[in-house]
């Protein structure tokens, strides 16, 4: 294994050499960038190599606008809110789930089935599934809503908000002022899409797209390898999570996506209106479709003030550059949805980048 | 939220399934991958199977887990 670390290592180093500049090498996935501070990566790459950390959680990205229709459905009576528990600190106006409505009618489920089992168990109360994620869960709620169809379970809806990772990319990419040289892709969104997805975003803006697990060795092997391209001048499409991940995905969780959403124009927090990047119930599906069930129409406007996620999300920042983080936000009262999530940069940061953060300081003084 | 973790499928009725990790069982549904039999080891999602999965990957994933949560454990007891 330590062969292996050697072998990148110098992969990187030669590149960060013969290019002569910065590289920054975008983890789009939330996971990887907790498994990369957890392991202490960024720490044994080369200087030049810089990790930008992208809006792949799904928690951080979810609009103010959405969380604010979930606390505003979880005032009725009439409903039972069934979410992941990650969506349950997330800060709306005024509050979040766990501190607006710590009563009975807010329950945390594992599963979008368990969410199901929770409208049969109560059938005088209408179940609002919180429907958030990537293209990993969105497979999962598009299973329970053919179910409440075939079954008749009537009193269950979602609230979708599932997102798609391709169309983020390509917004940031095609930003004129991005400094994106490259994407570690998220390895089991890509389980579902299949490395071949990202497609576009080599041929079009020559990005190189290179598939990672969530082990340390996988992690540098897969800048490795994007630095490698880097510096022959490539960009490629890669998977270096051979044993899970193939070109095309999991083809039958894509064709019951295709059967139960559309990709519509969706807001990203940070990143904002995004075209055809989330996840809409199809019309033929739309009466288990929260929004129109309980008529839905208001959207607030979705500004944080002080907040700088959408930087971080567009790895245009790093958090302790935030003048609220670690000071105003932190995990246990976080004000923007990096900090709320476990798997959002600024906690990531916070738990384990904050010594590194200090010495800097310390080093520019 | 996109973890899954590798586990074996101990009980298998339909698509209704019991599955193993480190001696933790719970419920899963093999519903988006119907070629999973009893048996293999699988990736879980949020109650689902979403890919086949080999010995040694899963292992792998089951280690780093192991040791996740003992950093957890000794970074709670280092906070505590």
């Amino acid at each position: 294994m330590l062969e292996k670390i050697y072998k990148a290592q110098k992969v990187m180093d030669e590149a960060c050499g013969a290019l002569g500049r910065q590289i920054n090498i975008m983890e789009v996935c939330g996971t990887h960038t907790v498994s990369i501070f957890r392991n202490g990566i960024r720490s044994t790459l080369p200087k030049q190599l810089k990790l930008l950390s992208g809006p792949g959680c799904p928690v951080c990205v979810t609009g103010q606008s959405y969380i604010d229709t979930v606390l505003q459905l979880a005032e009725r009576d009439d409903v039972l809110i069934a979410t992941y528990g990650d969506m349950i600190r997330v800060p709306g106006r005024g509050g979040s789930l766990e501190t607006r409505q710590p009563g009975a009618n807010v329950k945390i489920v594992l599963s979008s089935e368990d969410a199901l089992q929770l409208a049969k168990d109560n059938p005088e109360k209408t179940v609002v599934f919180v429907a958030v994620g990537f293209e990993t869960t969105a497979p999962a709620t598009a299973v329970v809503v053919k179910e409440a169809v075939e079954n008749g379970i009537d009193n269950f809806c979602i609230l979708s908000g599932h997102k798609l990772v391709v169309p983020a990319m390509r917004a940031l990419v095609s930003e004129k002022n991005h400094n994106i040289d490259g994407f570690l892709c998220p390895g089991h969104v890509s389980v579902i899409i299949g490395y071949g997805s990202y497609a576009e975003i080599v041929q079009r803006f020559s990005r190189p797209c290179v598939v990672a697990g969530f082990e340390p060795l996988q992690i540098i092997e897969g800048l490795s390898e994007i630095c490698r391209q880097l510096a022959a001048g490539k960009a490629e499409l890669k998977s270096v999570y051979a044993a899970v991940v193939t070109e095309q995905g999991n083809t039958t969780a894509q064709e019951i996506i295709a059967e139960c959403f559309e990709a519509v124009d969706g807001y990203w927090r940070g990143l904002g209106k995004i075209e055809k990047s989330t996840l809409k119930l199809k019309d033929k599906y739309s009466r288990f479709d929260a929004l129109k069930r309980f008529d839905i129409t208001k959207t607030l406007s979705e500004d944080t003030s002080g907040c700088r996620c959408g930087e971080v999300l567009c790895g245009l920042i790093e958090p302790p550059e935030c003048s609220l983080f670690a000071k105003n936000c932190t995990p246990e009262a976080p004000i923007g949805p990096c900090m709320v999530s476990s798997e959002g940069a600024c906690a990531a940061w916070f738990r384990y980048g904050q010594k590194k953060a200090v010495n800097n300081e310390v080093n520019q003084t | 939220m996109c973890l899954a973790i590798p586990a074996r499928i101990v009980e298998l009725e339909g698509d209704k399934a019991v599955v193993d990790a480190m001696g933790n069982r719970w419920r899963a549904r093999t519903t988006l991958l119907p070629e999973a039999k009893l048996g293999d080891l699988v990736l879980i999602h949020a109650g689902f199977a979403i890919s086949l999965v080999d010995e040694e990957e899963a292992k792998e994933t089951w280690q780093l887990l192991r040791e996740i949560d003992d950093s957890d454990q000794t970074q709670e007891k280092l906070s505590g």
